[in-house]
């Protein structure tokens, strides 16, 4: 195999990677903040399920929960799904990032002062204007160094798709690597991830930037 | 002056405790249209919570509170119940407040501020309430910070933003819970003077104040607060010439 032909093999499995890291954040994002409100809920059973959720989620590893979304289907219920791997990957990865991100943006409510509450409600500005208009920006500028962080972690966890023999990049790599007894493949694989990474740190970067025209 | 105007404010018998103390004990109060009421008292007596439960930014346990007549809240069998949301809402409409530490919107601009309540709550057009904005901004010297955010603000201005925000809504009555008590003190005269011109166009209002002196030249009345209840109340005059041993001792505290 030339070098040509892994490369592109590889940039193939760099676009499932890539798909498994957008289409995972577009879903968790707003899960999470659902499950923070969850979490934030004054009535107790809500609050509990959320935390149960937010416990389990964080407390088991990623792999793991991979594995009990793809074969739950078959195993608990006796379905049988058609090609179910790539949206099991998304659901899992989904599921699990919502946890971290639902502790994020709770931590991020809760640190807003009281103040900005009363003076919207003196407004008259109603409980969702408050949060839409007064609250949510603010909590975002607030929350988006965990965020970051999360992100990056995300991108570098898109390689556990691979127990479910999907062909991101790391499956890929490993596949080639075995088939060429080269460290090769795993040594690209590793500069992508990092590349791949760098861009999301750059952007994070940018939007940070951008929300400091106020302290 | 003040003897006609309509009654704007009626407070009867207000009580309001936190965890079984009992904050404000038996509290009545009402404002006419155009009268400027000062709140004076030492800490801890309550006139933070009296304004907060005039704001209904805290819910009192017990006497009613009404503006022009409307209830907002009154007793029932015992308990203090509140009227409905949507006649709560319009009551909102009828007074504003100035907060002690301002509660700026940080992440919005001075004109944004001012504008995004009239244009989101009241449904104002946008270009109105900017026209609105900038003759307030232009009334309380700060026509040349429309664009700046709060951050870039000394503290005096902020303050005044604050209050163009609240006037912005067009209230009929407007409550200042010690709006210069977090100010440096060379900050502070910019805000009275604010606040001495809107007394000038009979704005009513009600501030919680430890500026004696402007609380003397500035109030038709002045209420001396303690322990719970109103414990003297009077003209600045009256005041300030009291026989109530409470009351001279600790406005004599100013005094030194
Ligand atoms: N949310 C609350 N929970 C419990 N206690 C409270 C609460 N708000 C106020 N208090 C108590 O009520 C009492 C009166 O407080 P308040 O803030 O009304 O006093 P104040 O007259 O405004 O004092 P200051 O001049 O220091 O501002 C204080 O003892 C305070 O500790
Ligand atoms: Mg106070």
């Amino acid at each position: 195999m030339t070098l040509s032909t892994i490369l592109l093999q590889l940039m193939k499995g760099m676009g499932v990677t890539a798909e498994i890291f957008f289409l995972t954040l577009l879903f968790s994002l707003p899960l999470g903040l659902l499950v923070a409100f969850g979490r934030m809920s004054k009535n107790g059973i809500i609050r509990t399920v959320s935390k149960i959720y937010i416990s389990v989620l964080r407390g088991t590893p990623l792999m793991l929960q991979l594995i009990v979304v793809y074969f739950a289907p078959f195993y608990v219920f006796h379905l049988k799904v058609g090609n179910y791997r790539f949206p099991a990957i998304i659901i899992a990865f989904a599921l699990n990032y919502a946890a971290y991100f639902a502790e994020i943006y709770r931590a991020g409510i809760e640190s807003m002062p009281v103040g900005q509450y009363e003076a919207a409600r003196v407004l008259g500005y109603s409980r969702l204007q408050t949060f839409v208009r007064i609250i949510l920006p603010q909590v975002i500028k607030r929350i988006l160094p965990p965020v970051t962080n999360e992100t990056i972690t995300l991108v570098k966890d898109t390689s556990l798709a691979f127990v479910l023999a999907q062909a991101e990049m790391f499956t890929m790599a490993k596949q080639i690597a075995a088939k060429e007894t080269s460290i090769m493949p795993l040594m690209i694989a590793g500069v992508f991830y990092y590349l791949f990474n760098l861009i999301v740190a750059t952007v994070m970067e940018r939007i940070e930037k951008s929300l400091n025209y106020y302290k | 002056m003040s003897e006609e105007g309509k009654i704007l404010l009626q407070i009867e018998h207000m009580k309001k405790s936190f965890d079984g103390v009992e904050i404000l004990k038996d509290i009545s109060l009402s404002v006419r249209e155009g009268e400027v009421v000062s709140i004076i008292g030492p800490s801890g007596s309550g006139k933070s919570t009296l304004l907060r439960c005039a704001t209904m930014l805290e819910t009192m346990d017990g006497g009613t509170l009404s503006y022009l007549s409307e209830k907002a809240a009154y007793e029932e069998n015992g308990r203090c119940v509140y009227a409905p949301k949507a006649k709560l809402k319009e009551i909102h409409k009828n007074f504003g407040l100035v907060f002690q530490n301002f509660n700026l919107f940080p992440h919005y601009s001075v004109m944004k501020n001012i504008t995004d309540a009239p244009v989101v709550v009241d449904k104002v057009p946008k270009k109105e309430a900017e026209e609105r904005a900038r003759k307030l901004l232009a009334q309380l010297g700060l026509s040349d910070k429309a664009d700046a955010y709060p951050c870039q603000l000394s503290g005096g201005q902020q303050q005044r933003v604050s209050i163009a925000r609240a006037l912005a809504l067009q209230p009929k009555i407007l409550f200042f819970d010690e709006p210069t008590s977090a100010l440096d003190p060379e900050l502070t005269g910019e805000v009275l003077k604010v606040i001495k011109e809107l007394a000038r166009e009979h704005m009513t209002m009600i501030i919680v104040t430890h500026e004696m002196q402007f609380a003397r030249e500035l109030s038709d009345r002045i209420i001396f607060m303690e322990q719970g209840i109103i414990q003297a109340e009077g003209t600045p005059e009256e005041i300030f010439h009291c026989e109530n041993d409470r009351v001279r001792e600790f406005i004599g505290k100013f005094q030194s």
